[in-house]
């Protein structure tokens, strides 16, 4: 099948790929654009490993098709950092030990930046069903919760 | 050289720094099994059998073959025949029929071929091209059905000399343990409850698929990378199915995202390696999760009969159990261990229990979290709590007064050496959880639970660096945080701060022999053996330190990161720090490291107690899990928030597995349910915050007293939740998942 052309832009850089048309857009990000934070855990929508940003908006990447992206802004995890200075969302992550073997941490991250964004004092229920898209099965997510809560409660003392 | 050969007092032990690895893991540096790409790489798929049991009469691969996008295609016929090396027969002939399918498909998803192709979407569309023809045979996939003599027959002679002749062969093997008289003691009895229980099998349902990316020479040699919780039996393994010499074959882990026990072997490596070999390529796979559920290791399910008498009092006079264990085409449930697990916690003087290890037509088990002891603990803590109900006692001090103890004949034979059951019991009853009022419509639940752990075969060493940085190398993957926890040890034993230590997790050619990173054996095995690899470099460095003051060695101690004179030479000389000694090694005898191999038998067994608060809907049948506390002996915290977290862990998995999680299994032997959304593990709003209490009786097997925390914090969540349902709403669950129909079911069975 012949490839088509997409340019987008990724973390504020633009960027362009060839891709099928039948990829997602999670496998150009990580095939094409060596972005591979974003992690296929499902393939279907049900685990939330692949979220990514696009145009602002919460998305599994694994449901958006690659030639989708043509002319839009796409956040991963990459652009979570700014330089070395970390999002405060991944310090509190480190510092409360919420991830054990990390492969729903970019997912989580990029999903819980998000609700901080649109909702800075979230109540506990109010992330957990928040994040009732992004699976975890290692921590039993008590801790992903309290780090969530705390970078709330930091950032918004900040301001 | 004076070293306290167990320690109580810690400087690093037991505080909470960040995880060396937690900055890659936030930002999404982190390199996992699908992250990693080789130039001029192909794209593996699988084609998975569509039935339950079927003879493959003929594979046509000519038209797959065919394509100009497609390079390789193998079958089982590009496998080495087993036993390629002396020793190596029976499970490495079970995983080579497992990892690609001989005369018959055993399962629904057993692979029967493989391509690779240029692109992944390539590789899919070439599976099409194959043609298979299959002569269905009878099936069968539960565990009851599959030992009645009418069953069909998984294979002939995969029975060893533990079953009787007169079971049906799909029954593989049989244990038998327990001692005194149980009929005697069911007559000292005030009450005697049997009942029986089922459990349905669940999946480990790790986030991250199998993934790996190999590349085999034709000159024997290879590559490999892959995602798994133990890299040496890998390369071992893939090894022995291709036909080449172990050392030839250089595996390097992952990152690791889950395993819980299920990548522990080998599913889609050998594959690639194949692969691989013939189109001269690197060949890379990743499974889809329909391919992780449908073909990788649930766990057993089980099928089981309890009997237990009780006095008025509270002691329980005799215990009995049967379990049969359902663990796929292969021989390997685990039978023996659900049987061992069953009455551990109890200090019993009649007790006797038969496990079985049964074959069906479904996916060979793997092992998830204390294999077998999970579903025992249900159906015996489930028939304990029956009891205390009838007799009006209170379950705590029930299992208090039964409780095993240091010195205690164990049921599986052994004596206890020390144990921290009753203080798990001690401080759950002093919990504020246990006095809490219940709202009305809750019930609380309480359950003990069991497990081994494991030592294993461990290799670990230690390099000092000329500025005193050290690199300490590890070969047992870390799926949860161990590197912080083997730097800490190191740390403790060398004095100097936890920054200045890398931890590498090697690969197979960078350090002798390890076992998976499973038992609950890492921050065990691994952790005395990074203690005495860091203490053979003390050693090292003190001589250093004696030769250039020249003093006999044993008058130097180490203290705080230094060696020091001691005895009459107490005070000669200025304490001489490690980064001094490491600045000067290459003119004082060379390089210094630290080594350690060996099998370290000392693991202690571990116990847990768990309180939980449920609420059940009369109108759904849905059950709601409000407040959880786990208590549980970790021996030593080495590192208290990663124990909280393997506490916290096991606990949700517990929960999905008593409410929800099930391998369904359609009339066509075909499993319903291969996806996350139909497989329904625990999410975020699903749960409360789940407390922990780290109870530390110290291991006298470890140097620092350290016991496995990783998989007894899933024994007793079934029952506990089993019995909180039993305590809100009146029925008695006997069948797991306690899923809202089956619940609702048994509410209107009582009410009618
Ligand atoms: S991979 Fe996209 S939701 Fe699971
Ligand atoms: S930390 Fe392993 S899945 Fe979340």
């Amino acid at each position: 099948m012949s490839r088509v052309h997409v340019t987008t832009t990724v973390n504020g850089d633009e960027t362009e790929f060839l891709c099928d048309p039948r990829e997602t857009l999670l496998d150009c990000l990580r095939d094409r654009l060596n972005l591979t934070g974003a992690k296929e855990g499902c393939g279907t929508g049900d685990c939330g490993a692949c979220s990514v940003t696009l145009d602002g908006r919460l998305v599994c990447s694994c449901l958006v098709l690659g030639v989708e992206a043509e002319g839009r802004e796409i956040g991963t995890i990459e652009g979570v950092a700014q330089g070395d200075e970390l999002h405060p969302l991944q310090r509190k992550f480190i510092e409360h030990a919420a991830l054990q073997c990390g492969i729903c941490t970019p997912g989580i991250l990029v999903a819980a930046k998000a609700l901080l964004e649109k909702s800075p004092d979230p109540t506990e229920e109010e992330v957990r069903y928040w994040l009732a898209g992004n699976l975890c099965r290692c921590t039993g997510y008590d801790k992903i919760i309290r780090a969530v809560m705390d970078t709330a409660a930091e950032m918004r003392e900040a301001v | 050289m004076a070293l306290d050969d167990s320690k109580r007092e810690f400087r690093f032990v037991g505080t909470r720094p960040d995880r060396p690895d937690g900055l890659d893991k936030v930002t999404g540096r982190a390199r996992f099994g699908a992250d990693m790409n080789a130039a001029g790489m192909l794209h593996g798929a699988i084609l998975r059998s569509p039935h339950a049991h079927a003879r493959i009469v003929r594979i046509d691969t000519s038209k797959a073959e065919a394509l100009a996008d497609v390079k390789a295609v193998v079958t089982r016929a590009d496998f080495a025949e087993v036993p390629f090396k002396p020793g190596l027969a029976g499970e490495v002939w079970n995983v080579l029929e497992n990892v690609m399918a001989g005369d018959k498909a055993l399962y629904d998803g057993h692979a029967v071929a493989a391509v690779a192709a240029t692109s992944a979407l390539a590789a899919r569309d070439a599976l099409k091209l194959i043609e298979v023809e299959y002569e269905e045979l009878p099936y069968v996939t539960d565990v009851n059905a599959a030992m009645r003599q009418d069953a069909p027959v998984i294979r002939e002679g995969a029975a060893d000399f533990s079953v009787p002749d007169d079971m049906h062969p799909n029954v593989v093997r049989r244990h038998e343990s327990g001692h005194g008289d149980v009929e005697a003691g069911f007559a000292e009895a005030d009450l005697v409850i049997e009942d029986s229980f089922e459990t349905e099998a669940t999946h480990q349902g790790y986030i991250e698929p199998h993934a790996c990316l190999g590349q085999l020479g034709k000159d024997g040699k290879g590559e490999l990378w892959c995602c798994t919780q133990g890299h040496w039996i890998v390369q071992k393994t893939c090894a022995a199915l291709l036909g080449i010499e172990t050392a030839n074959l250089r595996v390097t882990a992952s990152e690791i995202g889950g395993g819980f026990g299920g990548k522990t072997t080998v599913f889609i490596e050998p594959v690639a390696l194949a692969l691989s070999r013939k189109a001269n390529r690197p060949v890379k796979i990743v499974m889809s999760r329909a391919e992780v559920f449908r073909a990788t290791g649930p766990t057993a399910s089980a099928s089981m009969d309890i009997k237990v008498g009780m006095k008025k009092d509270g002691t329980i006079t005799a215990a009995q159990g049967e379990f049969r264990l359902q663990g796929g085409a292969f021989p390997g449930a685990p039978g023996d261990m659900t049987a061992m697990c069953a009455f551990a916690p109890y200090d019993l003087k009649n007790v006797h229990q038969v496990g079985y290890d049964v074959m069906t037509n479904r996916p060979k088990q793997a092992a998830y979290r204390a294999p077998g002891s999970p579903m025992a603990a249900f159906a015996v803590e489930s028939v304990v709590d029956e009891l205390c109900r009838k007799l009006d006692l209170d379950p705590i001090e029930v299992r208090l007064k039964n409780a095993a103890r240091e010195g205690t004949k164990a049921s599986y034979g052994p004596r206890f050496e020390r144990i921290g059951l009753v203080e798990t019991l001690e401080a759950a009853k002093a919990h504020p959880h246990y006095a809490a009022p219940l709202k009305p419509g809750q019930g609380r639940g309480i359950s003990c639970g069991f497990w081994f752990n494991h030592g294993g075969e461990t290799s670990v060493s230690l390099a000092l660096s000329e500025d005193g940085s050290v690199q300490l190398m590890v070969g047992t993957p870390d799926i949860g945080g161990s590197r912080a926890s083997m730097a800490l040890m190191a740390a403790e034993v060398l004095g100097i701060p936890y920054e200045n230590i890398r931890v590498t997790i090697a690969d197979t050619a960078s350090l002798g022999y390890n076992d998976v990173s499973h038992g609950s054996r890492v921050t065990y095995a691994s952790g005395l053996a990074t203690i005495k690899a860091a203490k053979d470099a003390v050693r090292k460095l003190s001589q250093r330190a004696a030769a250039k003051w020249g003093i006999p060695e044993d008058a130097v101690k180490w203290e705080d990161g230094c060696a020091v004179p001691s005895g009459p030479n107490a005070g000669d000389f200025d304490p001489l720090p490690l980064a001094e000694i490491t600045a000067e090694m290459g003119q004082t005898g060379g390089p210094i490291s630290g080594h350690f191999e060996a099998t370290p038998e000392g693991a202690g067994v571990s116990f847990a107690t768990h309180i939980v608060d449920a609420e059940v809907d009369r109108e759904t049948g849905a059950t709601k899990v409000v407040r959880y506390t786990v208590i549980q002996d970790a021996g030593k915290a080495i590192h208290p928030t990663y124990v909280e977290g393997q506490f916290q862990g096991g606990a949700a998995q517990g929960i999905g597995w008593a409410l929800n999680e099930e391998y369904i299994y359609g009339e066509d032997g075909r499993l319903q349910n291969a996806g996350f959304l139909d497989y329904r593990i625990p999410v975020a709003s699903d749960l409360p915050m789940i407390d922990t209490v780290i109870v530390e009786v110290p291991n006298p097997g470890h140097p620092f007293g350290v016991r496995g925390v990783g998989e007894t914090s899933i024994c007793p969540p079934l029952a506990a939740i089993a019995n909180a349902v039993s305590a809100a709403a009146g029925v008695r669950m006997r069948h797991l998942p306690m899923s809202p129909p089956r619940t609702l079911a048994a509410l209107k069975a009582r009410d009618a």
